[in-house]
């Protein structure tokens, strides 16, 4: 094992149109599937309700912002079906490098809402076990996230492993540098790496045509020399067939490959964003007609994959965990401010602890003026110890 | 092949004059030798062996699959180090000009600095970054950049710097091994600099400043490349009847307060020495720690003696920009002698 691989030149330019295999109307398509064919009912029922709790878990933190419950919180609403297609794609073992956005990502992967929300909360930067999900901590950086899905990939690829990672960007993000750098390590280094482009458009209020010249963003791959499929971003059974691939072509010495998919932010940038200076509300209602579970529901109604019963009980399981997170976030938050100190540093640094020592000080005054007990000073917390780095997994 | 090692760990060698340069190389193969997980790459860390041949001979021995060259990008050289050592390596890597370190930037102080705190500690990041830095080499624009005061402002890194072969070889083992990101900065002058070793050799602890030479009137605080510069005004000065004590930081974060603050109180003056500009710079963080622990035992203000604040300059005039023991010693001398 070498990261010196013979690579034949890729020179396949992605297809003009999406990539589809359920249409804007639910009807299954093959005009531009390339060789791509529908995921079985039963895969495709599991994507559905994956999307439908997603999106109300989506709906629901959005709602619990406005509120004042969470700091902030950028919705993936609309762009259900590029973030379930590319995390049902993965291997437990696989891992997943997410930007801020993808938090239905994580949620679909396991990860508990109080878990996820810790950071948009304002309790501490990243709130779930890295290790326990195989997630990486939502990157707020453009693109960063990519190459170290790179240099992770290349580690499983030196160990002989067969672990995968798969990055997911958005449109704005492959503007950056890191972005550029990402792919070509992963081409040069042959790294078994899926880069998943979120195209919804807009970069906060900037529209893609301001980001780049490019037909599309897969077109990018012909020059870093890997495979790239232009896919319709709300259609979940393309996204799966297409990330899907990428990932088995990954995991089998194939290298790695860049799919976007082509979507549509229908939320804010975030709650403190106003998408009404930038773009139409008739914009905004000619991809609600393009609803990724829409359409899906149309096309399981259709080959009676989906009943009404069925229906009820997907959306019953949504509001069990609207509810859920609503509880949860009504929850006071709780912090410790010594925990500031505790993990900067693996080798303990006596400044820190002058630092620290100082800050406990500060808090048993404080707490003596008001009249109450003095808190516990409380000992380093230590890390987690749930899990084990070094691709222990192998 | 793969990843795990059959080479026995390290033996002893016998004694044999070594540059700065070769103590690094030494430390790297040892490294490697007795741990599997640790890899290199970088630019031209391969079969040229670095442009200052810090890593001579390790791909004929350890092979691509743990020491490869990388595209030239160094933001993707310290990203993708992040994503491997997530996954249980051990990175080394090299920015092989610190002005070239600059792309890298981003990686280095949102991610490389802050995941551990940002997961709590549940992802360390064991990497270390080379950075061959400062000047007095006769480097064109871009090659001769001291950028310490960087890495040392930003919480999470360790950043040290050897002034000699043994410091080289013993701070290099440490730093690889150590669980925390360290920016190990190798002063390009001193490179070809020579000592008799006998291999493997344990200095004191990474984070620890020495005495150098000790002394009873002032103490010079160096690191790196003043390092030398500050033994050399130490020599001279007694020729005036004075005794100066020379500290080697060796590590600018975290800082040695008890190991410098002790002799300040002994000679109850002090000033520090770096070719990085003055401005905002690392003396500036040594002169207000110190006196804000120390004020009562100052006899004397604080000086820095340092590059002055204008951008490295060409070849032909880094001799003016340098600190030399002539303008420590007349620094030294503006302070009222009683």
């Amino acid at each position: 094992m070498s990261l010196n691989v013979e690579s034949p030149v890729v020179s396949t330019a992605p297809a003009p149109q999406p990539l589809r295999l359920i249409d804007d109307t639910g009807h299954a398509v093959t005009d531009n599937a390339g060789d791509f064919v529908l995921p079985d009912p039963g895969t495709l029922l599991g994507l559905y309700r994956q999307m439908v709790v997603a999106r109300r878990f989506d709906v629901q933190v959005t709602a619990l912002t406005r509120q004042g419950r969470l700091a902030t919180y950028p919705s993936a609403l609309g762009q259900e079906a590029c973030e379930i297609a590319a995390v049902a794609s993965l291997d437990p073992g696989d891992w997943l490098f997410p930007t801020y956005r993808d938090s239905i990502a994580l949620l679909t992967r396991g990860v508990k809402p109080e878990h996820i929300l810790a950071s948009f909360r304002g309790e501490w930067h990243s709130g779930y076990d890295q290790y326990e999900h195989r997630i990486a901590p939502q990157a707020t950086p453009l693109a960063t996230q990519a190459l170290h899905a790179v240099g992770l990939a290349t580690a499983s690829k030196l160990k002989q492993d067969s672990t995968v990672a798969l990055t997911l960007l958005g449109d704005g993000a492959t503007s950056e540098g890191d972005a550029h750098e990402a792919l070509n390590f992963a081409a040069v280094w042959q790294a078994p790496v899926v880069f998943v482009v979120q195209n919804n458009q807009f970069a906060i209020s900037v529209p893609l045509d301001k980001q780049m010249r490019c037909r599309t963003i897969a077109d990018k791959a012909i020059g870093y020399g890997m495979p790239g499929f232009y896919v319709d971003g709300n259609d979940v059974a393309a996204m799966y067939a297409v990330t899907s691939a990428a990932v088995d072509r990954a995991r089998t010495g194939g290298g790695p490959t860049l799919v976007e998919g082509l979507t549509y932010r229908m939320e804010a940038h975030t709650n403190s964003d106003d998408p009404s200076r930038y773009r139409a509300a008739g914009d905004v209602d000619v991809w609600r007609r393009r609803d990724p579970i829409e359409r899906l529901d149309t096309y399981l109604v259709s080959i009676g994959a989906l009943s009404d019963q069925e229906r009820a009980g997907i959306r019953d399981e949504a509001e069990d965990l609207a509810a859920a997170t609503r509880e949860c976030m009504m929850l006071p938050v709780r912090v410790d401010p010594l925990e500031l100190f505790d993990h900067v540093y693996a080798d303990p640094r006596a400044a820190l602890a002058e630092q620290r020592a100082f800050l406990a000080a500060e808090l048993a005054e404080h707490a003596a003026l008001a009249g109450q007990p003095p808190a516990t000073p409380s000992a380093p917390t230590t890390p987690s110890s749930s899990t084990t780095p070094a691709g222990a997994h192998a | 092949m793969t990843l795990q090692s059959t080479i026995s760990p390290v033996v002893a060698r016998p004694p044999a004059a070594l540059t700065m340069a070769a103590a690094l190389n030494a430390a790297i193969h040892d490294s490697m030798r007795d741990d599997p997980t640790v890899v290199l790459f970088g630019e031209d860390v391969g079969p040229l062996g670095g442009v200052f041949r810090v890593t001579d001979g390790l791909y004929a021995e350890f092979g691509e699959t743990r020491v490869s060259d990388s595209p030239l990008a160094e933001s993707g050289i310290v990203g993708t180090a992040i994503g491997m050592a997530i996954y249980g390596l051990r990175p080394v890597v090299e920015m092989q000009f610190d002005a070239f370190s600059y792309p890298a930037f981003e990686q280095i102080v949102s991610h490389l600095a802050k995941m551990r705190n940002r997961t709590r500690g549940r992802i360390s990041l064991p990497i270390v970054i080379r950075i061959p830095y400062a000047g007095d080499i006769g480097g064109v624009e871009h090659h001769s950049d001291s950028s310490e005061a960087y890495w040392s402002a930003t919480p999470g890194l360790t950043v040290v710097s050897p002034s000699n072969p043994a410091d080289a070889y013993s701070m290099l083992r440490e730093a690889i091994a150590s669980d925390d990101p360290v920016i190990f900065m190798e002063p390009k002058s001193r490179y070809w600099m020579k000592e008799v070793l006998s291999l493997p050799v344990q200095t004191t602890p990474m984070n620890t400043a020495v005495v150098l030479r000790e002394g009873t009137d002032v103490t010079l605080i160096a690191y790196g490349p003043t390092v030398k510069t500050a033994l050399a005004t130490a020599e001279l000065a007694t020729a005036e009847g004075l005794s100066i004590e020379v500290i080697d930081l060796r590590s600018l974060s975290p800082f040695d307060d008890a190991t410098v603050g002790a002799s300040l109180r002994k000679t109850s003056r002090a000033a520090v020495v770096h070719e990085a500009a003055q401005f905002g710079g690392y003396g500036a963080e040594v002169a207000a720690r110190l006196t804000e622990r120390n004020f009562f035992h100052l006899a004397a203000p604080i000086l820095r003696i340092t590059g002055f604040d204008i951008p490295y300059p060409s070849p032909k005039l880094e001799e003016y920009f340098l600190p030399t023991p002539d303008r420590i010693l007349a620094a030294l001398g503006t302070w009222e002698w009683s």
